[in-house]
C-alpha cells in the first residue's frame, strides 16, 4: 500500500453505536468446507458497510448468518444487542436474484412482508404503493415480474425491503444482476436512500469502485476461509454531486489501494 | 394426415372408421357389433332416461369426490417430499412402486375391505389418481428457486404460511399438470371400479346389458362415456395452458 492512499483512507475508527456485532463467527459447510472462520466486525448504525473479497471468500454466507437464515458454526451474531436466532423484522433482505414471486404483481409482491406480519390488506398495499413510488416504480403496481426489466425488478425487491421499515437492510449484490448503466444510476440512488432513510446497510459486491463509491466502511474479506483481511473508511465527502465523487483522488486512491491489497489473494 | 398429396383432418380417419363399423354392422356378421348408426340412436335414446342418469350422477359423485380426495392429500403430500429429504426418502420408493403397479388386482382387496358400494368406487379412484399428483408436485416444488423459500423465511413466514404463499403457487403448473394426468387416469378407475363391484352405476348397467346382449345399448353408453372422458382430459389441458406463463417466466 502506498504511503499517499493513506491519506485519503483511515484505519477504522471504534464502533461506538452498533447496529450488527458479528462475534467469533465460523461456518463450516457439510463439515468439510471452512467457509468464514473467526469473524469480528461491527457494523455501525445509520452506515452504510461493504463486504468486499473475492469470489466464494464467504461474503453471502456471512450475510445469510446475520439474516438468520444460515445457522453460524460457531460464534454470535448480535443486532441491536439481542443475539440472532433466526430471520426477524428488524432485518430485511434483497436477493441478488430479486426472489419476486412471478405469479404476483407488484403490489402483492412489494406488500409481501407486511402480509406475513399479518397486516390489513388495505393497510399494506398503501404503505406499499408508497415504497413502489419511492423507488420510482409508481403505475407499474399492476405489472407482474416478467413484464418489468431487470433493474425494475430489483427497484422491487427494494422497495419490498424498506416497507417492512427494518433498522437493518442486508443486500447480496443487488446490482450485480443489472447492465452498467443502470448500475450507476441504482449506486446513486442508494446514495440519496441512505442520507434519506437512516437505516444500518450491509451490503455485499464483487466490485471495487461499488464498494468505494457507496460505502462508509469497508469490510475485505480474505480468500477462503473468509477472514478479515482489512478494515478500511473512505475520506469521502458525499454531499455533493454524484460525479464528482468518481473523480475524487480519494475515491481513486481508495480503488487503487484496495486493488493493491486484494491482489495478494488472486495467485 | 396427408394422402395422395391432399391434407386429411383426423377426424377424416374418424369418419372412415365409422363408415366401416357401419358396413360391417349392417353385414349382420355377428350379434356383437350392430352398425354404428343404430348405436348413436340408440345413445340419443338412452342418456335421457332415468336409468343412465342415475348411472351418470352416481359415476360422476364417485369420480369427483375421489379426485378431491387425491388432490387433498397428494398435493401436500408432493409438496412434504420435494421440500424435505427424510420424508422424500420414506415415500418415494412406496410412490413409484404404485405409480408402475397393475392397480386393478388391488380394487378385490378394496372389495373385501370396504364392501360393494360408492366407498370402495371412491378409493379406487382415489387409487388411480393420486400417485401422478404426487410425483408432478413433488417435481414442481424441486424446481422451486430456493431463493423464493429464502424471502418467505427473511420475512419471517412460518412453515404453513410458506406452504400457503410459495409452494403451492410456484408449483402450480406441475400441480396442474399432475391433477389432469390425474383425472385421466381416474377415469379408468372409477369405471374398473364400477365393472367389479358391478351393481353401482354404469358398472350394473354394462352387467345388464351384456347378459342379455343388448349390444346397442353396450356400445351406446360406451361411446357416450369415451366421449366424456376425452371431453374432460380437454378441458383440463385448455385449463393447463392458461396458467403455462408461469413455468415461462419462472427461475
Ligand atoms: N450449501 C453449501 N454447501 C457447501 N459449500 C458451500 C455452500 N454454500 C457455499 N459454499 C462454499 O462456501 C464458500 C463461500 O460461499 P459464499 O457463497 O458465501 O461465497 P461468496 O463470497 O458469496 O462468493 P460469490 O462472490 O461468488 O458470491 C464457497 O467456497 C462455496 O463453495
Ligand atoms: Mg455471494
Amino acid at each position: 500500500m502506498t504511503a499517499l492512499a493513506h491519506q485519503f483512507f483511515t484505519e477504522p475508527s471504534p464502533v461506538t453505536d452498533c447496529a450488527v456485532s458479528v462475534r467469533n463467527v465460523g461456518k463450516v459447510y457439510a463439515g468439510v468446507v471452512t467457509a468464514l472462520e473467526n469473524i469480528n466486525v461491527d457494523f455501525p448504525r445509520g452506515q452504510l458497510t461493504s463486504l468486499l473479497g473475492p469470489s466464494g471468500c464467504g461474503k453471502t454466507t456471512l450475510l445469510k448468518i446475520i439474516a438468520g437464515l444460515l445457522p453460524a458454526t460457531s460464534g454470535e451474531v448480535l443486532v441491536n444487542d439481542l443475539p440472532v436466532a433466526g430471520p426477524g423484522p428488524e432485518r430485511a433482505f434483497v436477493f441478488q436474484d430479486f426472489a419476486l414471486m412471478p405469479w404476483a404483481n407488484v403490489l402483492r409482491n412489494v406488500a409481501f412482508g407486511l402480509e406475513m406480519r399479518g397486516i390489513a390488506k388495505s393497510e399494506r398495499e398503501e404503505i406499499a404503493r408508497s415504497h413502489i413510488a419511492q423507488v420510482g416504480l409508481a403505475g407499474f403496481e399492476a405489472r407482474y415480474p416478467h413484464e418489468l426489466s431487470g433493474g425494475m425488478r430489483q427497484r422491487v425487491g427494494l422497495a419490498r425491503a424498506l416497507a417492512v421499515n427494518a433498522d437493518v437492510l442486508l443486500m447480496d449484490e443487488p446490482f450485480s444482476a443489472v447492465d452498467e448503466q443502470i448500475r450507476r444510476k441504482f449506486q446513486e440512488d442508494l446514495l440519496t436512500l441512505i442520507a434519506r432513510e437512516k437505516r444500518t446497510f450491509i451490503f455485499v459486491t464483487h466490485s471495487i469502485e461499488e464498494a468505494v463509491y457507496v460505502s462508509d466502511r469497508i469490510v475485505l474479506l480474505s480468500a477462503r476461509p473468509g477472514r478479515i483481511a482489512q478494515i478500511i473508511e473512505p475520506a469521502i465527502e458525499r454531499g455533493g454531486d454524484p460525479d464528482a465523487i468518481r473523480r475524487h483522488p480519494a475515491y481513486l486512491d481508495t480503488v487503487d489501494a484496495i486493488w493493491q491489497s486484494l491482489k495478494t489473494y488472486l495467485e | 394426415m396427408i394422402v395422395f398429396g391432399h391434407r386429411i383432418p383426423m377426424t377424416g380417419s374418424l369418419l372412415l372408421w365409422a363408415l366401416l363399423w357401419e358396413i360391417v354392422g349392417q353385414l349382420k356378421l355377428t350379434i356383437l357389433l350392430p352398425p354404428l348408426s343404430r348405436v348413436v340412436l340408440r345413445a340419443f335414446e338412452i342418456v335421457p332416461t332415468e336409468t343412465f342418469l342415475s348411472a351418470f350422477a352416481v359415476t360422476a359423485s364417485a369420480f369427483v369426490a375421489g379426485n378431491l380426495i387425491a388432490i387433498l392429500v397428494g398435493v401436500p403430500l408432493g409438496i412434504l417430499m420435494g421440500s424435505s429429504v427424510v420424508a422424500d426418502r420414506i415415500f418415494l420408493p412406496w410412490v413409484n412402486l404404485f405409480l408402475s403397479a397393475p392397480l386393478t388386482a388391488l380394487v378385490p382387496v378394496i372389495m373385501v375391505l370396504f364392501g360393494l358400494g360408492q366407498t370402495t368406487i371412491i378409493l379406487t379412484v382415489v387409487l388411480f389418481a393420486i400417485w401422478i399428483i404426487v410425483l408432478d408436485t413433488r417435481a414442481g416444488v424441486r424446481s422451486i428457486s430456493p431463493s423464493l423459500i429464502e424471502m418467505a423465511a427473511s420475512f419471517g413466514a412460518g412453515r404453513w404460511q410458506t406452504f400457503r404463499k410459495i409452494y403451492v403457487w410456484a408449483a402450480l403448473p406441475e400441480i396442474l399438470a399432475g391433477i389432469r394426468l390425474g383425472v385421466i387416469r381416474s377415469v379408468k378407475g372409477v369405471i374398473i371400479g364400477q365393472l367389479l363391484v358391478s351393481i353401482v352405476g354404469f358398472g350394473a348397467l354394462f352387467k345388464l346389458y351384456g347378459s342379455r346382449f343388448l349390444m346397442e345399448h353396450f356400445w351406446a353408453v360406451l361411446i357416450v362415456l369415451f366421449a366424456l372422458a376425452f371431453a374432460l382430459a380437454e378441458a383440463f389441458a385448455w385449463l393447463e395452458r392458461r396458467v403455462e406463463f408461469y413455468a415461462a417466466t419462472r427461475g
